[in-house]
């Protein structure tokens, strides 16, 4: 048992939601029937599924359970911002910054560079200007950080 | 398509895929999660007026054009006992980000990896990935685990470890939908 299947047996999930973690993060058939169908693979029923499934989404496990958009194939823009600011500023900023609704998450990370935000926007055109804004209402200067290669990973965090 | 091999995607992911408006239809029904009902496509073709069978076509040809990247669950990795993430970047000679992405993407504890560009002197890293591990140390040893096995001996890099998250959603796409359709 890895570490995550320790914490995942702490906080009460039992071996069928975990398979059900597990296997969600595999993908969805998209069929008349789909819960039965996966149920079916994990030896429970299609009612049993749905119930754990909207247990783990209402408990927080999963934050969300449907389909992950390609941003850009969808005519979004998508980058990776990051600001320098002051300790005494940050909450401020903080705030300033999470009320814009183009900002997808933004995480304080320990290095001069110390604000990291994901910005998803209708366009790519409005990325310059939601920075521009950004910039004009904190006061710091934002690093646009776009991708420019992906390269490919699974994402899965096994439980 | 086997999800853990190395592939590099540089190309094809820059492009829009045009949309009908039907399609956008469907993709501002779903937004907020499949409804949990066995028959869920049936409660979106309610929604946008179409038959069952279309909606379960339409979302097969958006996963067939990557449109939709997958369907499935997303997890919150801290609730399950991955508490510490770290961005971890390199400053590479652009002539080997190509083959180090590759390398460094071929571990399963890497759950993204992309070239970005440099900031000048402030900022001279250009390949960054996402590790999450148990803690610090087990992050820090899996930062260890790659420089030897993907010889990064001597390229230079940075962990970020997380601090706080202040926020995390997914984006949403439903007014971006509303304007193409008012625009197409």
């Amino acid at each position: 048992m890895n570490a995550a299947s320790a914490r995942a047996t702490a906080i009460g999930l039992d071996t069928l939601d975990r398979r059900i973690v597990n296997r969600l993060q595999d993908g969805f058939p998209v069929s008349e029937r789909p819960y039965a169908a996966v149920a079916a693979e994990l030896g429970t029923d299609e009612a049993t599924l749905i119930a754990r499934l909207q247990a783990l989404l209402d408990a927080g496990i999963l934050s969300r359970f449907g389909p992950m958009y390609h941003a850009e194939r969808l005519g979004g823009g998508l980058t990776l911002a990051a600001m320098a600011v002051a300790p005494a500023d940050f909450e401020r900023v903080a705030g300033q910054v999470n009320a814009f609704p183009e900002v997808a998450h933004n995480y304080a990370r320990d290095h001069e560079l110390n604000m990291w935000f994901v910005l998803a926007t209708e366009t790519p055109r409005r990325i310059a200007a939601v920075i521009r804004e950004i910039e004009r209402v904190t006061g710091y200067a934002v690093y646009n950080m776009p991708k420019k290669e992906e390269f490919f990973v699974g994402l899965k965090f096994t439980v | 398509m086997d999800m853990n091999s190395p592939q590099q995607r540089f190309g094809r992911t820059e492009l829009r895929v045009p949309l009908s408006e039907a399609d956008f239809a469907l993709v501002g029904a779903i937004q907020g999660g499949l409804p949990l009902v066995p028959r869920p496509f049936a409660q979106l073709a309610a929604q946008t007026g179409e038959s069952e069978e279309a909606v379960i076509g339409r979302l097969r040809s958006l996963l067939e054009r990557g449109v939709i990247k997958r369907m499935g669950a997303v997890v919150r990795h801290r609730e399950l006992g991955y508490g510490a993430n770290a961005m971890v970047v390199w400053d590479v000679p652009d002539d080997q980000v190509g083959e180090l992405g590759r390398c460094l993407s071929r571990f399963e504890f890497i759950t993204l990896c992309y070239r970005r560009p440099r900031q000048g002197a402030e900022w001279p890293y250009n390949l960054f990935c996402m590790i999450h591990g148990r803690d610090r140390e087990a992050v820090e040893g899996k930062v260890r685990q790659l420089v030897q096995c993907c010889r990064l001996e001597s390229i230079p890099h940075a962990l970020l470890f997380s601090r706080r998250r202040f926020k995390q959603r997914g984006a949403r796409y439903h007014d971006a939908a509303q304007r193409e359709t008012v625009i197409s």
